[in-house]
């Protein structure tokens, strides 16, 4: 069992899969082979998300200081399978006056989108789904379909509050986008290719044998990796930006109106989109499969993979632990106002670092060209009001 | 490049637009404009121009349709109160199809096949649009500029002088 | 069995002419931008379709052209709708018989 063996194990087992049908014609060769990766892709990642969705009560509970679900099975891991029955066996409820065939479709398309996102991340050496050229643009390109499966759930119920929950997911989807896709260009620039098989590969060696070539040890990948989290966080509605599902607000934004198995899938579909989000930033920033020392390369590549997205996953979770919610229109501002210039500092940036001659130098440059937008930005946007002393009319 | 793909597209794609010309409901007309957007992007792939695909797709589904069903939201009033269509539009579209099927069946030169090509990759149309196409590149931020400074003096006016 | 060029500028022809019947038959301003989607969306097909059936190897100029008429469609579509909702503010309709006076 050699490491190499190891690490390509996937790749033999569909070999080995397809090998009966060595004299078939090419499109069904092509056909069945699609078909492996992606129930590959359905099955590891329905398996995340089961294992997610319980890990995730379990944190939560840590850090508010309670249990968390621990009746159904071995410390409550068979929590996911009581709720899927219970989400299976629940009434398929249709409000009368809603959009019958935008309200079916949309938990589809939803869905549909998450899913085809996760098809083109690289998940170890040789392992990305879909081979495309223009990767990240398809990536993109179906994330921003998200968008009208929101507007159609929220339409199709014919509801204030579905349509008030999509008005707001989809305004800070939009408004977000920008800083999400402006934040990937630099590292587009610099790798000069959109396909993530690429931009993996640029991400591999080691100074010195111990410093990864990750992007995110550069000023400006660093930089970019947090704002891209950001706006991950936002793309995906989880908590410091989940207004559009506020529960205290407007009941459950625009999935108020879905129950029983609709219900479960767009919540999959969420966790999905989490996923993928953060598939990508461990493509784009976080190095990829790469190890992060070049003396651990025996590890498979996809288990480095796998470690960093639960990494980002747990710092989801976590966020959602620690802060509040925001408001509208702190989110609005925030995204036009401090993400969207310091993306296109981050073009510049990362510019400078690259004329530079990617060394120590550039490091440096690019640092001052950051810290600088930065310090002017949050000196032009201090906006803390003076507020007079508080008069009480009538407590005294 | 197989038939049946294209046959099943151009059904899909057609249906698609007929739907968006002709259902009352103005809603459901926007979203089966979405479907013909996914035909002619399928079409795109089929024909090798991948990018453009995504782009299509990326351009118009992320922003052309979430822009119109937007502007249905906001205006919404008179959703459904356009039912008969107008049979001289009618006439003169089914005039101008025939003209262009006539045309094209006409011309024998134009029943060829498509030649062997090379993949058209993302690298090849960057190195084209930052030599020859320059210019219509800048011409076009230019014009985006313009447009979104224009669509948003356009929709703030207004709101002004309501107050 | 593969398609031939004609098959494409049929299919796009009559994506035109559908185009065009939305344009010209529906009152509803929104419809008509529905419609002038569909024309340039068939017109950006035919691009597409003579660079593929071309003589090759050539630049591809017929998908640059494309691209670019994507985003001047882009342009189109955000100032159109704007538009709409200009008028729909000042006349509360949006029905394009209706606007018919000169003097808002």
């Amino acid at each position: 069992m050699s490491g190499a063996f190891l690490d390509q194990i996937f790749l033999r087992a569909k070999e080995w899969l397809l090998s009966p049908l060595a004299g078939a014609p090419d499109w069904l060769i092509q056909i069945v082979s699609s078909l492996i990766n992606i129930s590959g892709v359905l099955g590891v990642f329905l398996t995340l998300f089961a294992a997610i969705s319980v890990l995730e009560r379990k944190i939560l509970g840590r850090m508010q200081n309670r249990y968390g679900p621990n009746r159904v099975g071995p410390f409550g891991l068979f929590q996911p399978v009581a709720d899927g029955i219970k989400m299976l066996i629940k009434e398929d409820v249709v409000p009368a006056r809603a959009d019958k065939v935008v309200h079916f479709l949309a938990p589809i398309l939803v869905a549909a989108t998450a899913i085809l996102a996760l098809g083109v991340i690289p998940y170890g050496r040789n392992m990305t789904p879909f081979t495309i050229d223009g990767g990240i643009l398809f990536f993109f390109a179906v994330g921003s379909t998200t968008e009208l499966a929101v507007f159609m759930a929220g339409w199709g119920s014919n509801n204030k509050f579905s349509m008030l929950g999509a008005m707001r997911a989809i305004a800070q989807m939009v408004s977000y986008e920008l800083p999400l896709i402006l934040t990937t260009l630099p590292v587009v620039m610099i790798v000069g290719a959109l396909s993530p098989d690429a931009i993996v590969a640029a991400q591999g060696g080691y100074s010195f044998g111990v410093l990864p070539h990750w992007f995110v040890t550069t000023p400006w990948g660093a930089a970019a990796f947090i704002l891209f989290f950001i706006s991950g966080l936002v793309e995906s509605n989880r908590t410091p930006f989940d207004v559009p599902e506020g529960e205290s607000e407007i009941v459950a934004g625009h999935m108020t109106e879905y129950s029983g198995f609709k219900y479960a899938t767009f919540f999959m579909a969420e966790y999905f989109g989490m996923f993928a989000i953060s598939g990508l930033a461990v493509t784009l920033f976080l190095g990829g499969w790469h190890s992060p020392i070049a003396a651990l390369n025996f590890i498979p590549s996809y288990f480095w993979f796998f470690l960093k997205l639960s990494a980002l996953l747990f710092v989801y979770i976590w966020v959602r632990g620690t802060l509040p919610r925001t408001r509208v229109d702190q989110i609005m501002n925030f995204a036009w106002k401090f993400m969207l210039p310091m993306a296109f500092t981050l073009i510049v940036a990362a510019a400078v670092w690259h004329y530079q001659g990617r060394g120590l130098a550039g490091w440096l440059w690019s640092l001052a060209v950051i810290a600088i937008v930065y310090f002017a930005l949050s000196r032009l946007l201090d906006t803390r009001k003076k507020f007079a002393p508080r008069t009480y009319r009538f407590a005294e | 490049m197989n038939s049946v793909a294209f046959l099943v597209i151009a059904i899909i794609t057609l249906s698609g637009a007929l739907a968006a010309a002709a259902l009352p409901k103005l809603i459901h007309a926007a979203l089966s404009l979405v479907i013909v957007f996914v035909g002619v992007a399928a079409y795109f792939f089929l024909l090798g121009a991948e990018f453009v695909g995504l782009v299509q797709v990326f351009v118009y589904i992320g922003a052309v349709a979430v822009l119109i069903v937007f502007t249905i939201l906001l205006t919404r009033r008179e959703l459904t109160g356009d039912r008969g269509i107008n049979w001289g539009g009618a006439i003169v579209a089914l005039a101008v199809f025939g003209g262009l099927l006539w045309t094209i069946l006409k011309t024998k030169s134009l029943a060829i096949r498509a030649p062997q090509i090379e993949p058209l990759t993302v690298k090849r149309i960057g190195e084209v649009l930052m030599t020859n196409y320059v210019w219509p590149l800048q011409c076009v931020g230019l014009v985006l500029t313009a447009a979104l400074i224009g669509a948003l003096i356009l929709v703030m006016e207004e709101k002004r002088e309501e107050r | 069995m593969t398609p031939t060029l004609q098959l494409f500028l049929i299919v796009s022809a009559a994506l035109f002419s559908i185009g065009l019947l939305a344009a010209l038959s529906r009152r509803h301003a929104i419809f008509i931008l529905i419609g002038i989607e569909l024309m340039l969306a068939a017109a950006n097909l035919n691009f597409v379709a003579f660079w593929r059936f071309g003589p090759q190897p050539q630049p591809p100029t017929g998908v640059l052209v494309a691209i670019f008429s994507i985003a001047i469609a882009a342009a189109e579509a955000a100032v159109g709708l704007a538009l709409v909702i200009a008028i729909y503010r000042h006349y509360r309709t949006t029905n394009v018989d209706k606007l018919d006076s000169l003097k808002g």
